[in-house]
């Protein structure tokens, strides 16, 4: 049975707000206030590169900006900064279009270790990336003010890609940039509205894991990655 | 554990809480930071009015057809291959995972930080199901390997702790030997959990938001733990209170926004994780077999009433970063999981006045909390109205409140009575003056002067002055 007890612990609740079942679609109401809508409103997308970059002084975060040609070269300055000699990379189809499948050919040439997100692996994927120094994915939609990426997980981009390694890069194209999570959020409503599944996983990822738990004080690195550098892609 | 920790009177946990110096500075300075992180992130974001009536606008319209809504996202849940229980006690609940973990055959369990497992006393079920749960956010393991310290504070549980006292417990039950750095201590956690999360048979997370239209189900966490649990077990059990719940992922941003700000002035945390069913086929990582456990335990019992938005409660704690009475006397003085004025407006609809007839009366009722809250829940109002039914209807005040009642109406009503006590008391209290101030005071005045000074009885009495002021006497 997928669903247990659910009649009777509805009927419960309907019966306690003092009314019967609904049976018909609620409708949302407009709610009196939308704020959300405010925030950076109308500034470009070179202005939403500013704030992005401001908030990642905040969240501990290094962010780099690019150009599709100087690719290549900027990963290669992160990798050196993390003294990355095993990454593991999502399987993505953006891989061609921004010269990442080749750029990861000649890394391992040079005799890095390199593993691109391979199902026919299956769990060994997993093993490989708890041992890698670097995870490198896309992000798919950017938040400015928060200084968040967005990853909707799937067979190509393992959960463990952005979570095991030690250090974590994210390739951000300019496009994806939106000023805040409202972005995000409309979207997958409108995409769940129009039949489109959502992700098995969706992780919004904001620079390295942190905690206070150790009296208030603020450490950077805890279970996921201890570092984080976003490089930002011009593609528009 | 249950939502009840400890079995000391209210007075002797109240006094132990007074009386930890460490505590207490380390529950002021967070609540300085935690409240200024709060101020700052407000005043950045703008409009935080707005967005507080935002708040409670979703939290609102969500509990109203809270039933269509748990409908809905256990329909999706289905739909991504997941299964959903719904529990009405926390002993069904607790069943149910017992028999998910024996028919897995599961020796070792990870778990994420989750308030409502805490309230269910999940862990010691699992034990009896002979299985190993470990604790894997940082605050939570330091306290799971003290001996299961309760925590006491929902967002920071260790709070109470020392960086020297953690590293004392670490070195004692798992051989630590590097210093009490924060970030040593931290890298430790990681190296030894690691382990344990790649050799897991299960996870366990609670639910912050379970979003109705697609099914899915929100952690929001700053370590990376609750993310390591929710990819690596093959198999995974969420447990959510059954009003942790959004219609759409338009409501998910506004609830998630309000949370990280009122907790700790983040804009976001590091990572906002929303888990829908089992991992989709040719993916790796995630589990391929889902739980969704929707739990009652009380929870019903509040919908309909006077009461029902204090189940808009987002668990922010930023009412509890607010409060004075906190301030003083710690989480643990109030002998439930959930502290602070939301516990003292919360543990008493869930778990009766019998056991917790004194939260209501743990407050100055200075609103401070009402204030502070995100989505605007009257908690200072539910407070009072907490004391009157204690009063009226349960007929439970605290002993020493009712003899005062009484004493003070046959007295206040005897004008001659009044009169020669008020102008007695100084003389009556000599013994334990000094310098016009009473350190010590006997009776009832005793639990005053156990934390505070009492000033003796002015010389003149406030009638006898007034008399006097008006005859053009001593002004």
């Amino acid at each position: 049975m997928s669903i247990q007890n659910r009649e009777a612990f509805l009927n419960n609740v309907a019966s306690k707000l003092g009314r019967n079942r609904l049976t018909e679609p609620v409708e949302r109401p407009t709610y009196s206030v939308q704020p959300q809508w405010r925030v950076f409103a109308g500034q470009s997308q070179d202005e939403l590169v500013n704030r992005l970059e401001e908030q990642c002084e905040k969240i501990h975060t290094v962010m780099k900006r690019t150009t599709l040609e100087n690719l290549n070269a900027t990963l290669t300055a992160a990798l050196e900064d993390y003294n990355g000699q095993s990454i593991v990379a999502a399987k993505d189809e953006r891989n061609e279009q921004f010269g990442l499948s080749s750029y990861y050919a000649s890394l391992k040439e040079q005799g890095k270790d390199v593993h691109v997100w391979d199902v026919s692996k299956g769990k060994e994927n997993i093993a490989i990336a708890e041992k890698a120094d670097v995870g490198i994915t896309f992000s798919d939609i950017t938040l400015a003010e928060s200084g968040t990426v967005t990853l909707f997980n799937n067979k190509g981009n393992g959960r463990s890609i952005s979570l095991l390694p030690q250090t974590y890069i994210a390739v951000i194209p300019k496009s994806t940039i939106v000023p805040r999570m409202s972005g995000a959020g409309k979207h997958i409503h409108e995409a769940n509205q129009e039949g489109h599944d959502v992700s098995s996983c969706v992780s919004f990822i904001t620079g390295p894991s942190n905690s206070a738990d150790i009296e208030m004080n603020l450490i950077v690195g805890v279970h996921g990655p201890v570092k984080a550098t976003y490089i930002v892609v011009e593609d528009m | 554990m249950g939502i009840k920790i400890g079995n000391a009177p209210f007075k002797e946990r109240i006094q132990e809480g007074i009386s930890n110096d460490f505590m207490r500075g380390a529950v002021s300075s967070a609540q300085g930071r935690m409240r200024t992180g709060r101020l700052t992130a407000a005043e950045e974001l703008g409009d935080w009015e707005d967005w507080r009536v935002l708040g409670e606008e979703i939290r609102s319209h969500t509990l109203t057809n809270l039933d269509y809504y748990l409908q809905q996202l256990s329909d999706q849940v289905v739909k991504r291959g997941g299964k959903v229980f719904f529990a009405q006690t926390a002993e069904e609940a607790n069943e149910y995972v017992q028999n998910v973990i024996k028919q897995k055959n599961a020796k070792k369990i990870v778990k994420s930080k989750s308030m409502v497992t805490e309230e269910i006393g999940l862990n010691a079920a699992i034990e009896q199901a002979g299985a190993e749960v470990i604790e894997t956010d940082l605050g939570e393991w330091i306290l799971q390997l003290d001996d299961h310290d309760p925590p006491s504070h929902i967002v920071t549980p260790a709070l109470h702790k020392n960086k020297e006292q953690i590293r004392d417990t670490f070195a004692e039950k798992k051989g630590y030997d590097k210093s009490s750095k924060p970030e040593e201590l931290a890298a430790f956690a990681r190296e030894q959990l690691r382990e344990d999360f790649l050799t897991a048979d299960v996870g366990i997370t609670g639910c912050n938001f379970a979003v109705a239209e697609s099914g899915a189900v929100t952690l929001v966490t700053n370590e990376g733990n609750a993310r390591l649990a929710t990819s690596l077990p093959d198999t995974q059990i969420s447990v959510m209170g059954m009003e942790r719940i959004v219609p759409t992922w338009e409501d998910l941003d506004i609830v998630v926004s309000l949370l990280t700000r009122a907790a700790v002035g983040q804009k976001l945390t590091s990572y906002v994780t929303a888990i829908t069913g089992t991992r989709l086929e040719e993916e790796v990582d995630g589990p391929e077999d889902y739980h969704l456990v929707i739990v009652d335990n009380g929870r019903s019992n509040i919908l309909g009433t006077e009461f029902q938005s204090a189940l808009h409660c987002i668990r922010c704690a930023a009412c509890i970063n607010v409060c004075p009475v906190y301030r003083h006397v710690g989480g643990h003085s109030y002998g439930s999981i959930y502290p602070g004025p939301i516990g003292a407006v919360l543990t008493p609809l869930l778990d009766g006045y019998d056991n917790h007839k004194e939260l209501p009366y743990a407050s100055t009722l200075c609103a401070a909390c009402t204030e502070a809250c995100p989505v605007r829940i009257p908690l200072h109002e539910h407070l009072i109205r907490h004391r009157e039914i204690i009063v009226e209807k349960e007929n439970k005040a605290p002993a020493s409140e009712k003899l005062m009642m009484e004493g003070f109406a046959k007295w206040g009503s005897h004008p001659a009575a009044y009169k020669l006590s008020a102008k007695m008391a100084r003389t009556a209290l000599k013994p334990w003056t000094k310098d016009e101030k009473i350190t010590n005071g006997p009776g009832p005045l005793k639990g005053w002067t156990d934390v505070r000074d009492f000033p003796a009885p002015s010389k003149q009495s406030f009638r006898a002055w007034f008399k006097s002021r008006e005859k053009g006497g001593n002004k």
